[in-house]
């Protein structure tokens, strides 16, 4: 799963804050980096860089770990032991990967605590997709279909981007999306060959989710501040409405060859461009979402903080043992 | 009390006859609860046959800012390598 960079508006990595960066080591950095050079952790780095790879990558980590929530809601409900061992080992790789980023954002010199402080205060943001209710198993057909779909369109690219640590998490978890996505398309397919009532309930699934598919590539490119500078720093390779295009462009043939149909009226292909047109983004919706207007928002972290508080007497007690276990053998 | 479980590197041996490569990392308490974490983690897909856990602390790295004098010099030390040296063709086996 992907989160956008979700920042507020105003918070551009000002000219004043890159003014104090020492000019030749910035210099020396943007070269590296314009080059296609990696940045490794111990490496120099600007301070806004810094600061912007740990924002994303924790608000990507954080997605990822809120993302296990929304389809755990059908690991009991799966229709078959099948379905259930999959998603069950599909939610896996949703932690899984939220605990590579997590690490990944830790060389970068912020804890594990602080990010979860970030996360449950609601200072850190994540992806918009997870504050929306499944509501019937069609529903995890679409999350892998779409919302994989969209995550795989967003971090293949990734994968070259210029902090290290960050792409090597990257490849390693485009590595393992592939079966969500393919999952989730089998899912959708069987539901629209079954019966009337199963293909609408997969129909019903792509109205609600496309939209939303749609909005997980973040603001349009002329109001996304901060792109022009990840993308210049080599931590964002493609605009958010160049990967949004493809993924339309790749999306829509899939659910025609199933017989399902895109809820968008203006959808249309265009001959010069060789490419989809599709309609307005509803970007109200989107922001209101982003300030925690969703429909299962609140839901999403009480769960959260309670999984957190719940297990605090577990993380006490591990240290505790582990203490106790080193004193005994230092005894000995 | 209120503390982060330590953090460890992990290293896979994807098989036998490979070195242990550098995966990631994990938060554990304990050697063991590492070893399981990054069972977990890290080899869900048969990645490995065999686990290092090193704790992160223990690692000494060198600093990226010595790297030249670390390891520049060995740039004009060409005759390190077979192919500075002009062999005849016919001298064979060499």
């Amino acid at each position: 799963m992907y989160t956008t960079e979700l920042s507020d508006k105003n918070k551009k990595p000002s000219a004043a804050a890159m003014a104090n960066e020492d000019p030749v080591r910035l210099a020396a950095f943007e070269a590296r980096v314009a080059a296609d050079n990696f940045i490794e952790p111990k490496d120099w780095m600007p301070e806004a860089y810094r600061k912007t790879l740990i924002r994303q990558i924790s608000q990507h980590a954080h997605s990822e770990i809120v993302g296990m929530l929304p389809e755990g809601n059908w690991i009991t409900r799966a229709p078959s032991l099948r379905r259930k061992a999959v998603l069950l080992a599909k939610v896996q790789d949703e932690g899984g990967h939220g605990l590579y980023l997590y690490a990944a954002a830790e060389t970068l010199g912020t804890s594990r605590d602080e990010m979860i402080e970030a996360l449950h205060s609601g200072r850190a943001k994540y992806s918009t997709i997870f504050n929306y209710p499944t509501l019937t198993w069609a529903d995890i057909g679409a999350i892998g279909w779409l919302v994989d779909g969209a995550a795989i369109m967003n971090q293949v690219p990734l994968q070259r981007t210029s902090y290290g640590p960050y792409a090597r998490a990257m490849v390693r978890i485009c590595k393992e999306e592939s079966f969500h996505q393919r999952q989730g398309y089998e899912i959708t397919m069987t539901l629209a060959a079954g019966s009337p009532e199963q293909k609408r309930m997969a129909q019903d699934a792509l109205d609600r989710w496309w939209w939303p598919s749609l909005m997980m590539f973040g603001p349009p490119d002329d109001n996304s501040p901060n792109s022009a500078q990840s993308i210049r720093w080599r931590i964002k390779r493609e605009t958010n409405d160049q990967l949004r295009q493809r993924f339309v462009d790749v999306t829509v043939p899939q659910a025609e060859a199933i017989g399902l149909r895109v809820p968008d009226p203006a959808l249309k292909w265009n001959e010069a461009r060789e490419s989809y047109d599709f309609g307005e983004i509803d970007w109200e919706e989107f922001y209101a979402v982003v300030r925690g207007e969703g429909p299962v928002a609140k839901e999403r972290m009480n769960a959260r903080v309670k999984a957190w508080a719940d297990g605090a007497w577990v993380r006490e007690a591990a240290l505790a043992h582990a203490a106790k276990r080193n004193g005994r053998l230092a005894a000995e | 009390m209120n503390k982060e479980w330590p953090l460890w590197e992990v290293f896979v041996r994807a098989r036998n006859g490979l070195a242990h490569k550098h995966a990631g990392s994990v938060h554990a308490a304990d050697a063991r609860m590492a070893i399981e974490a990054a069972r977990d983690t890290y080899t869900r897909r048969m990645e490995g046959v065999s686990l290092w856990l090193v704790p992160s602390a223990s690692i000494v790295a060198s600093d990226p800012g010595e790297a030249g004098s670390l390891f520049e010099p060995a740039a004009d030390k060409v005759y390190r390598h077979p192919t500075f040296y002009s062999i005849p063709e016919n001298i064979k086996n060499i």
